[in-house]
């Protein structure tokens, strides 16, 4: 079995680092803009018939 | 003194194949898992005769009438050698984990399952269903009246009194929502309209307890089908919780449920937090993506959810100080104070460890970006899309590449995870003997495997203790054994 990826404590980053490796704002949204450039390339195209089709019947 | 708390999660993944509006839902589920399957795997048949949906937990058993599940017996139904099962539910391909024996492992054996499903996807694209775009989703609705089911189950003390399972229960899944929440854009089933909230299925729950899960669905399901020795065992079936993408949601989820649980055993939660009038607020909770609303008790006590998950979080941490935790509930423990933490502070500050907060901020940011009102059809479609589980396309796989979401288990171990069983349970048996005695299996199930081996009567191997048949009770005598009929003859020696 290989290792596994156990983080085992859940990330505190104290507010000095915070302080240092927050991004201005403009950088941030940038990030964010690039994220969602990425996002629209593999959105399913035509949302409005694609979410009316999308119907499940019966379940549990 | 509470018992190991073994657990596992099924799930009813959507489906849909688009530019095919008449699809037939279960054929092309059957598809998929057949297409997935290996030949060797395939044949061997999911065993049904312990099976009873209908048992309750109160004490009786229901006329087969009314809300009945459907006979689903000729469906595609097989057992993986990670010791899952996979197959046809209604009208859903389901994946139900093998039993894991703690938090961290469900979280690693439910990403297998999400794994599965992409890579049947791929297979049925790539053969039977060439050319046509099959779609599988991990959340819990169609947005229009339908929801389908994420379950969790857990093995509990048969001596535990159900009553008190539920006057504790009530409280801590009412108020758990905070941190399981896949979130939801817009409100169903005839409740009041709404832009988002925390909950795909809260708009679905109706009553207390009860046995039903398709109809007027309970908080508390009492389904009694324990799939082990039923003198000393039940499995708690909780149908109340959604799908989970976030692993940090998956954890919090089962190790907090799996601590209250095991309080509950032990007569440890002297409080009482019965709420007022908890199917409504169930809802209400979903719908207050402050977290700050208050909810009331029957004692006129009126604390938020978060204070109130913080009086299971105290008691939680005075019961592991009082019987020697282990390092997988001190995690839970750290993770759920820094859940409850964040969530005090700046609900929608938690989006890289919870569900509803990173679509929350990913619908914020296109709201931003493309001016779009809340009603906008491309928001329900980022809602739906967060859950594919094509990572090439699933928004929530989108997020965890940008680094966005917290993970907690590596891509490698989900690798292993797909094919292997965990290994301190009696998964490890189930899935070796499928992995190295698969032709000679005629059929399995939770608690039993029937071998046959040719020239001897049909042989029913079972497995009735959910923590026997491990690694280290049966590695030895498998390895020692050259086929199944030497097993048998080394199992009966």
């Amino acid at each position: 079995m290989p290792e596994r990826t156990r983080k085992s404590r859940p990330q505190k980053e104290s507010s000095e680092t915070e302080a240092q490796e927050q991004p201005t704002s403009e950088a941030r949204t940038q990030e964010i803009d690039e994220l969602l450039d990425e996002i629209d390339e593999v959105l399913e195209d035509n949302a409005e018939e694609f979410v009316r089709s999308y119907v499940q019947k019966g379940g549990e | 003194m509470a018992m190991p708390k073994i657990c596992g999660i099924e799930t009813e993944y959507g489906i849909s194949v688009k530019e095919t509006a008449d699809f037939n839902p279960i054929l092309t589920s059957s598809m998929l898992i057949n297409a997935y399957a290996q030949p060797a795997f395939k044949r061997v048949k999911w065993d049904y005769e312990e099976e009873s949906p209908l048992r309750d937990a109160r004490g009786f058993e229901k006329a087969p009438a009314e809300g009945a599940p459907e006979d689903d017996s000729g469906l595609v139904n097989i057992i993986l050698p990670n010791g899952s099962r996979y197959y046809v539910d209604h009208a859903h391909p389901e994946y139900s984990s093998p039993e894991c024996s703690n938090a961290l492992d469900v979280v690693l054996w439910d990403k297998a399952g999400e794994r599965i499903l992409e890579r049947s996807t791929e297979a049925a694209r790539a053969t039977v269903m060439q050319g046509s775009r099959i779609h599988i989703y991990k959340n819990n609705s169609d947005g229009k009246g339908n929801s389908y089911g994420c379950h969790e189950n857990y093995l509990v003390d048969r001596a535990t009194p159900f009553p008190s399972l539920v006057k504790h229960l009530i409280p801590f899944f009412v108020t758990r929502t905070i941190y399981t929440g896949a979130g939801k854009v817009g409100a169903e089933n005839g409740t009041e309209e709404i832009a988002f909230q925390l909950s795909q299925r809260a708009d679905f729950f109706e009553v207390e307890v009860g046995l039903e899960t398709t109809f007027k669905r309970p908080l508390i399901n009492t389904r009694d089908e324990p799939h082990a020795d039923a003198e000393k065992y039940r499995r708690l079936h909780v149908i109340v919780g959604d799908a989970n993408m976030s692993e940090v949601a998956t954890l919090l989820k089962v190790g907090a449920t799996a601590i209250v649980l095991q309080m509950v055993e032990d007569d440890f939660i002297t409080d009482d937090f019965t709420l007022r009038d908890p199917v409504r607020t169930n809802a209400a909770v979903s719908r207050d993506l402050t977290c700050r609303r208050t909810v009331e008790l029957v004692d006129g006590r009126r604390l938020t959810p978060v204070e109130l998950q913080w009086e299971f979080l105290r008691l939680a941490k005075k019961y592991a100080q009082d019987n020697d935790g282990d390092a997988s509930t001190d995690e839970v423990l750290e993770r759920w104070e820094s859940a409850l933490e964040g969530l005090e502070s700046d609900p929608a500050g938690m989006s890289r460890q919870l569900d509803w907060a990173a679509k929350l901020s990913l619908l914020e940011a296109y709201r931003e970006r493309d001016g779009l009102e809340w009603n906008d059809p491309k928001l329900r479609l980022i809602d739906l899309q967060y859950h594919d589980v094509r990572r090439s396309h699933g928004l929530y796989w989108k997020l965890a590449r940008a680094g966005k979401v917290e993970r907690l288990v590596d891509d490698d171990s989900i690798e292993w995870a797909v094919d292997h069983p965990p290994e301190d349970t009696r998964a490890y048996f189930r899935g070796e003997c499928l992995r190295r005695f698969s032709p000679a299996i005629m059929a399995a199930s939770w608690d039993a495997l029937i071998f046959d081996t040719g020239d001897e009567p049909l042989r029913k191997v079972p497995t009735l203790e959910p923590m026997r048949g491990t690694r280290a009770h049966v590695q030895s005598v498998l390895d020692a054994s050259a086929d199944a009929g030497a097993l048998i003859r080394n199992l009966s020696a």
